[in-house]
């Protein structure tokens, strides 16, 4: 082993423009892969930055008004979703739904402390609805369980409103607010992703209950789906959903405008499509660029093995088998693209490194909200893997053809070559 | 140690060449015989069959109670390491490897590891006188010393039999006594060789000079 790479470097250090010139074009193969996948995941990652406050599997069911009259009942009524709702998801839709969450809302609310005061929502809330929605919590703690069975007046707050309300006040988790004259205590800090002056302040599902006397009424009924492919699947899901709400609140099976559905799920799959397209579309690109670089080495690897016929009819004559001979070019195609190929590789993650500190935390104000255009725009080690593995098949692709031609002569004739 | 019967040898192209038409030929253990002919008369196909660096169409061979027909690339390359020893008019060295290394070449293909193969290798090198060149490198010799390097390289693995094709083509005359010299030593001490060459005045110093012609044996001198 020692030997055959001793021979190798012998052998590559015997010709050191052609070796550079082989490397070069491996190098910035590998050097683009890197910095366009890089990239690439810096777009992708801005996507997401960008849309982060939205569980990508979760439906929303809100109530709706009904479009065409059915038993009796004229069009018009406007639906109000309850408790069965959520039993009826539960037993017949466990297959597809993993997790149910019902909310209500209270709005037209004043939230104050001290002299000041903003417009508010209380929404209803049952533990887990933060991981559901990807509400991050910065300080103290979400809803739990204890807040539900005690129906304890706990509120949840964004980090914003924070500010606003508490001007001076550097602990905020333990101090009261005041919702037109119910007190509440503050538990929790929810970071305010968009900046959006979100005015949504979350309370436990079962003290909203109470407090404004909903009964078994709720506002929207929340639920994580799985196990549903595709579109077709998707629509079939919705018709059934909908025909066995209608038997719940009588209204025609039919009726697309009885419940409002919010699908992010939908989105998602959109959103996940994109990301495919986008990766592979920069794959394909750095590979494009990887096989110029492939073929680079292979053309050198052919001429080198011209130059070399007489050299390997003399190892031939002395006993070298062909096998030995094409191991040895293959490997010496190995060495040079793996060797060169890893350092366009390490360049390229540098290079995504030094665009990951500077175009990385620049940001654009579109009005609404700031977005970022360009989030980590780094490479994860699996990347770096796939890479490397191509390095080697692409060196030894490169190697074998020219090898093989090597060892197709006679060995007579190579002598005399 | 060598057996030859009725070999043909055609080289295939736009006009068929036969140029080996029925040659016979026995060879015994420690012979030192000299192959002679004109340019085109096949003494170099003939070589070139005897070390199994080309193949034959018709016929026989044996070398060393070893039956060579119809060998596999690999099979004839493991035969040429073991048994035979080359000694090339052009000597034949690679260019990017000194002269221990070149000697020790074909013990890297019987995967002799490095520290023994660069011993022997030394070992042969100072037998021929080269003790002190030996981590010259081949651009770095004279015509005889590389032709001496080539000599340790055909012998250090003590080959049944070694071929020289115009050993001392390429050498002016008094290196190409010495080189004689070397082979005749050789020859003392009990080694099979054959020389193939246009040089009458080599020819005279083996035992045995075969005269090819037109493809077959003319006549053999003893």
């Amino acid at each position: 082993m020692l030997d055959t790479l001793q021979e190798i470097i012998g052998a590559i250090k015997r010709n050191k423009m052609r070796t550079i010139a082989t490397g070069f074009a491996v190098a910035s193969g590998l050097f683009l892969i890197i910095v366009l996948q890089g990239a690439g995941n810096g777009v992708i990652n801005s996507f997401e930055s960008n849309m982060g406050n939205f569980a990508f599997d979760a439906i929303h069911i809100f109530g709706g008004r009904t479009t065409k009259p059915h038993e009796g009942i004229k069009e018009g009524r406007y639906i109000q979703l309850d408790s069965r709702d959520v039993e009826m998801t539960e037993r017949s839709f466990s297959h597809y739904v993993k997790d149910v969450m019902p909310s209500l809302n209270q709005g037209g609310l004043i939230v104050s402390h001290g002299a000041q005061h903003l417009s508010a929502t209380l929404m209803g809330v049952k533990p887990g609805w933060d991981e559901m929605n990807a509400v991050k919590i910065v300080y103290g703690r979400f809803i739990n369980e204890i807040d539900m069975r005690q129906k304890r007046k706990s509120v949840v707050i964004s980090d914003v409103n924070a500010e606003t309300l508490f001007p001076h006040e550097r602990n905020v988790v333990g101090k009261t607010l005041d919702f037109n004259g119910i007190s509440y205590t503050v538990v929790g800090i929810y970071k305010d992703e968009q900046m959006s002056n979100e005015r949504t302040f979350y309370a436990p599902f079962t003290t909203i209950s109470t407090i404004y006397n909903r009964g078994q009424f709720i506002n929207r009924l929340s639920m994580i789906i799985h196990n549903i492919e595709g579109d077709s699947a998707m629509n079939q899901f919705m018709d059934e959903y909908t025909r066995a709400s209608s038997h719940i609140h009588s209204f025609a099976p039919d009726d697309k405008q009885a419940l409002w559905i919010w699908n992010q799920a939908e989105s998602n799959q959109e959103m996940k499509k994109t990301r495919r397209i986008l990766h592979t579309a920069f794959w394909i690109l750095g590979l494009l660029t990887l096989v110029s670089g492939v073929v680079g080495v292979s053309n050198i690897m052919l001429i080198s093995v011209k130059e070399r016929t007489r050299e390997f009819g003399i190892r031939r004559a002395i006993g070298a088998r062909p096998w030995s001979i094409v191991r040895m070019v293959m490997a010496e195609s190995v060495v040079i693209t793996a060797f060169f190929g890893y350092i366009g590789m390490l360049l390229g993650v540098f290079f995504c490194e030094y665009m990951d500190s500077t175009v990385g935390n620049q940001t654009m104000d579109i009005g609404v909200f700031q977005a970022k255009y360009f989030v980590n725009p780094t490479v994860d080690l699996s990347t770096c893997l796939t890479a490397t593995v191509i390095i080697i098949v692409a060196g030894v692709l490169a190697g074998l053809f020219p090898a093989l031609g090597a060892v197709k002569v006679k060995p007579i004739d190579a002598l005399r070559g | 140690m060598i057996r030859l019967v009725n070999i043909h040898k055609t080289y295939q192209g736009a006009q068929p060449l036969h140029v080996l038409k029925g040659i016979d030929l026995h060879i015994q253990k420690g012979e030192f015989v000299a192959i002679m002919g004109a340019s085109g008369s096949g003494k170099s196909t003939l070589l070139n069959i005897l070390g199994i660096l080309d193949n034959y169409d018709e016929g026989e061979y044996t070398l060393a109670g070893t039956p060579i027909r119809n060998l596999s690339e690999t099979r004839a390359a493991d035969y040429r390491n073991r048994m035979i020893g080359f000694i090339f008019q052009s000597f034949n060295l690679i260019g990017f490897k000194n002269a221990v290394e070149n000697v020790a070449l074909p013990l890297f293909y019987q995967g002799v590891g490095r520290r023994k193969r660069n011993q022997l290798a030394l070992e042969y090198l100072d037998r021929l006188g080269l003790k002190d060149w030996a981590h010259h490198y081949p651009n770095e010799l004279s015509g005889g010393q590389k032709q001496r390097v080539a000599i340790a390289r055909a012998l250090i693995t003590q080959p049944k039999i070694l071929l020289a094709d115009e050993p001392t083509g390429a050498l002016d005359s008094q290196t190409s006594l010495e080189v004689m010299e070397i082979l005749k030593d050789l020859h003392r001490q009990g080694l099979t060789i054959v020389v193939v060459t246009h040089d009458s005045g080599v020819a005279h110093q083996t035992e045995k000079i075969i005269h090819i012609k037109d493809g077959v044996i003319e006549r053999t001198l003893c």
